[in-house]
């Protein structure tokens, strides 16, 4: 049978070592798909330099009602240059960005906290709150975030749930339901892992990858890869916002 | 009469050509695609993809086709690019089927989705379906519960006659969003934590205590404790390892609620086509992305 015949072919597939030939058919395709990337890269070095002098009219003006939260995903590696951060703070805020949710796995971002708050004297740390109250044209709230703040979140409000639901099988009161998901968004704010959920998530890193990001917050954000820390450019960050602000969602409707 | 004959022998003829050569350029197109995975082969092969099948209706509304039709089309394509991951030795495919938000679609529509994949399921288990051929075993993954009792039985039914296959796994995620399945997730954990406790008699002592109870934090020193790899084993998702490639057709970017906790490390790919006109290129440049990124995201998930 075709299909036996076929799996039975990609396990042989597997189990051998690649010939000579293939392992060099193989190399080619990538190298190919390096230089797609370089000309890509270069094109994008040309879409900036006329982004960045004016010249594409229609990154001008941008609707920044929709992007209430953005967030900005990096490598923990590159998140070491705190320099390159700063500076895409900075264009964060001259681009119109108010509430900016900083993540790295490993925590980087948050034990330099510190500094980068010290260096941008409008921007100050996220409170519960925050985003119902109004703020001035110039103040960015940034929030700190590292995987502290993803699983190990969930975990820590699995407990609390748990406890509740300890007390409340002891009690009389057993008709209330501890395991809803507004139960669950109200146990991660009391562990203080509750901030509100992006409109839009930038990743700067090598893949195309959210790298653990909190997911309670991640159901419905728009997820984009700016490629490394080291080439980031404000042309690609302008067009990704502006893509963004014509974005149409259904939420499953 | 005689016409009638040569007509009729005439058109004989060139139908069985028309089988022959089509025959043939089945036969070159699948020598075409072998060798095309074997050069894949050399590098790392995904274990596990994931599919987010965006675009069905869309798709409908380009040809000025009734939605129903976008969503068989739909199906058409899904087993094309079954049989393609399959064939490259991806073992686990997990497909959005169904979300908990797609209730709220016209329920007419909702109608339509249900039947059609109770059509299909029974289709799947037939002698000469593709789960037989490829040796599948299919998990449908979600709140079963929240579906009607003829969908929920025929998924319980094929999930029992194909649980011996062992060459490949599909999940069928329907009636899923990722925040259920972590809150089901820590109900079945907290649960399980219940059950441990009252095994070692802990219960009975928590149970004197008073309600306005002020203990001190030594006191529940060995209160059993919730980890996430408790949360882990209890995911719907837990019979499969974490997808490597997480796919979501039509050129949308966001996950809608889909694999959140397990997509930590997945190579994303969006490409622009619609669901129903996705096919193997796309297939093939998804894994061609995965093998570049290869080498990165398995540092960072050794480093987790």
């Amino acid at each position: 049978m075709v299909a036996t015949d076929s799996i039975r072919k990609s396990s042989s597939r597997m189990a051998q070592t690649p010939s000579f030939a293939l392992s060099i058919l193989w190399l080619l395709i990538h190298l190919v798909i390096s230089i797609f990337f370089i000309v890509l890269g270069i094109v994008d070095t040309v879409e900036d330099y006329l982004i960045s002098s004016g010249f594409l009219k229609r990154y001008d003006v941008i609707n920044m009602g929709k992007l209430r939260y953005l967030a900005i995903v990096v490598d923990s590696e590159d998140a070491m240059q705190i320099n390159k951060v700063l500076k895409l703070l900075q264009w964060l805020t001259d681009i119109g960005v108010k509430h900016v949710c900083l993540y790295d796995s490993e925590g980087v971002l948050k034990k330099s906290k510190e500094i980068i708050l010290e260096k941008l004297s409008y921007a100050k740390l996220y409170e519960e709150g925050d985003e119902k109250s109004g703020l001035d044209s110039k103040t960015m709230i940034l929030e700190f975030t590292s995987q502290f703040d993803g699983k190990e979140a969930l975990a820590r409000a699995a407990n609390l749930l748990f406890k509740r639901h300890l007390k409340l099988s002891l009690g009389e009161n057993q008709e209330e339901k501890i395991f809803t998901e507004a139960q669950m968004t109200e146990a991660l704010k009391a562990v203080g892992s509750g901030g509100p959920e992006p409109d839009l998530l930038l990743v700067y890193g090598p893949a195309r990858c959210h790298l653990g990001f909190p997911a309670w917050r991640l159901r419905y954000t728009e997820i984009v890869h700016m490629g490394s820390l080291d080439s980031m450019k404000y042309g690609p960050l302008l067009k990704a916002i502006y893509k963004f602000t014509l974005v149409r969602q259904n939420y499953g409707k | 009469m005689g016409r009638f004959l040569v007509n009729f022998f005439c058109k004989e003829t060139m139908e069985k050509e028309a089988r022959i050569t089509e025959g043939y350029w089945h036969r070159f197109s699948s020598f075409l695609r072998n060798c095309m995975f074997n050069v894949l082969s050399v590098g790392p092969v995904p274990n596990h993809i994931a599919f987010i099948m965006d675009g069905n209706r869309r798709y409908a509304k380009k040809r000025n086709l009734p939605v129903g039709n976008g969503h068989k089309a739909g199906f058409s394509s899904l087993l094309w690019i079954l049989g393609y991951c399959y064939e490259l030795g991806v073992k686990y495919v997990t497909i959005y089927a169904f979300s908990i938000d797609n209730f709220k679609r016209r329920p007419s529509e909702v109608q339509t989705l249900m039947d059609l994949m109770l059509e299909k399921i029974e289709e799947m288990l037939k002698e000469e379906s593709i789960v037989n051929k490829y040796g599948i075993r299919l998990c449908f993954i979600g709140n079963l519960k929240l579906l009607s009792d003829h969908v929920r039985e025929a998924a319980e039914r094929a999930m029992k006659v194909t649980a011996k296959n062992d060459r490949a796994v599909l999940l069928i995620c329907v009636a899923y969003t990722s925040t259920d399945e972590i809150v089901h997730a820590v109900e079945e954990s907290c649960e399980d934590k219940l059950d441990q406790s009252r095994a070692v008699g802990k219960i009975n002592g928590w149970g004197n205590h008073s309600d306005n109870d002020q203990t001190s934090p030594k006191d529940h020193k060995h209160d059993p404790v919730i980890k996430v790899v408790d949360l882990e084993n209890r995911m719907y998702m837990a019979v499969a390892p974490d997808p490597d490639i997480l796919v979501r057709s039509s050129g949308e970017t966001r996950l809608s609620n889909f694999l959140l906790w397990q997509s930590s490390y997945s190579q994303l790919y969006c490409p622009a086509a619609l669901w129903p006109d996705l096919g193997l290129w796309h297939l093939v440049w998804a894994v061609l992305s995965y093998q570049r990124s290869y080498p990165y995201l398995q540092k960072k998930r050794k480093q987790q």
